[in-house]
């Protein structure tokens, strides 16, 4: 068990900010592990999600905001369907990923890059374009070989275009991500 | 029922491409119901998982910007087949109700958006608007000897609160659709765990390992077949299924369909309207032995 002494590293401020920004009371959790024990990523995680409120409620910021398993949650709520206290958790599992990314602890791993490539598309089309994704995301981590092995099943049933459908308003969309991309740096 | 059933309809990116046929027969069977669908004008992609996990702001809007596209039709509610952008949209119209939220999505859009709309599941609207009684009403080909498990995936009735549809632990909607059509349905234990989402690409270890057990399950219960509500579940469940198999050691060959789809056989629809040829694991075995009767001739026996 890890061991951490809160006196010398309690940041109250981030406390403050992830409640405000979750709009979840912290306090409310007292670590019955519902959670965790419903978690279908925790053999992922490196720090499970109740300790991940536990360190949160004891404004362990660093430790927070540096842990793998913010990436590897996938928001499928379980957390947040199961609290006895009616915690939001999956929310702040969002929160303390935004705060991650806004801060620079970059985070890590493939997921964050599929993410990113999936809203390279959004930006780019206006809709997701689902080979042009895959061709991104492959050429951010060099694995060639993802899902080589589908096209043969796939690629007969015609589902996968090569093409980006047309919408007009992609301009329009595309500046949703240029404003907030200039909000962020205010 | 409402008589005059009048939705916008969000089909969603994955409708374009890997969920082709989820769109095809959900348009088919509302067409054939008499639910009026029309398409959002121009709509966008909402951002689905990735943009809230980057910021609320900037998810939000996306959706707002559909969802104000449906309120410039004379709408006031949207209909989707898609759980996640179900999610995006219902959340949006949810918090811009807050005047603080609502100002910091509109400084990012082209002008301020009218959220107010209703957004709902193409499965709840047949639900909740038009019933499943008089779905019953309409069957023509009894599903009869169909056994079946119904997998929901974990976000179509979660967060409860802004879902506000069916259980958040045990969902039974489609469930009771496919009994009313005729189908054997086997309580499905796993159906509201999750299939490792849009994992497929970055951690495809995650989807064998959480599908894989999925398909597991729905076997060791005796489904012939899974129904899904979940353009992302079904693809992890249905494309993926080879990649399963050899990841797992296991030998699945489960049709996975949409509940759409099996609703349309119903109603007499034609397996090329409901883009039954579009499933990877080919369900052809199972569909004609229904057809044919043959599965009750065997349960017979």
């Amino acid at each position: 068990m890890k061991v951490v002494n809160i006196i010398s590293s309690y940041n109250s401020e981030f406390v403050e900010q992830v409640e405000e920004e979750s709009g979840q009371k912290l306090n409310l959790c007292y670590q019955c592990g519902k959670c965790t024990a419903g978690c279908p990523y925790t053999d992922e995680y490196d720090i499970s999600v109740s300790q991940i409120m536990r360190l949160t409620q004891a404004g362990q910021k660093d430790k927070v905001l540096q842990a793998n398993s913010l990436w590897l949650c996938a928001t499928c709520e379980s957390c947040t369907a199961r609290c006895p206290n009616q915690i939001d958790v999956a929310r702040i599992m969002d929160v303390l990923r935004h705060m991650a990314r806004r801060e620079g602890y970059s985070g890590s791993g493939r997921v964050k890059t599929f993410w990113d490539s999936f809203l390279g598309s959004v930006k780019s089309n206006g809709r997701v374009f689902e080979v042009g994704l895959l061709v991104n995301y492959i050429s951010h981590t060099g694995r060639f070989w993802t899902d080589i092995g589908l096209g043969p099943k796939v690629l007969p049933k015609g589902k996968i275009h090569f093409k980006p459908t047309e919408m007009q308003g992609k301009k329009e969309v595309e500046k949703i991500f240029m404003r907030f991309k200039e909000e962020s740096a205010k | 029922m409402n008589t005059s059933l009048n939705f916008a309809y969000y089909p969603g990116c994955s409708s374009t491409g890997t969920s082709i046929e989820y769109d095809m027969s959900s348009r088919a069977i509302c067409e054939a119901l008499g639910i009026k669908l029309t398409d959002v004008p121009d709509w966008n992609c909402c951002g689905s998982t990735p943009a809230h996990t980057v910021d609320h702001s900037l998810s939000s809007a996306l959706s707002a910007r559909n969802l104000d596209h449906v309120a410039s039709m004379g709408l006031d509610s949207c209909v989707t087949p898609c759980p996640s952008c179900l999610a995006n949209l219902k959340t949006a119209s949810h918090r811009m109700e807050d005047e603080g939220f609502r100002n910091k999505v509109n400084k990012l859009l082209d002008k301020p958006a009218n959220t107010d709309v209703e957004t709902k599941s193409v499965l709840q609207i047949l639900v909740e608007d038009y019933g499943i009684e008089n779905i019953q009403k309409k069957v023509v080909k009894p599903l009869t000897g169909l056994v079946v498990g119904a997998y929901y995936g974990c976000i179509l009735n979660r967060p409860p609160e802004l879902m506000q549809f069916d259980d958040r632990e045990h969902p039974m909607a489609m469930d009771n659709i496919m009994e009313a059509l005729g189908a054997t349905v086997v309580p499905f234990p796993l159906k509201v765990e999750c299939c490792g989402a849009s994992f497929g690409i970055p951690r495809k270890d995650v989807v064998m390992r959480l599908s894989g057990k999925l398909l597991d399950t729905a076997e060791e219960i005796g489904a012939m077949a899974l129904v899904t509500a979940c353009p992302l579940c079904q693809m992890n469940l249905d494309m993926r299924q080879n990649q399963i198999n050899n990841a797992n050691g296991t030998n699945h060959n489960m049709p996975i369909f949409y509940f759409t789809q099996l609703l349309g056989l119903a109603l007499g629809l034609t397996e090329k309207e409901l883009g039954m040829n579009k499933l990877c694991v080919s369900p052809r075995t199972l569909l004609d032995a229904m057809a044919n009767g043959e599965i009750l001739k065997e349960k017979a026996a």
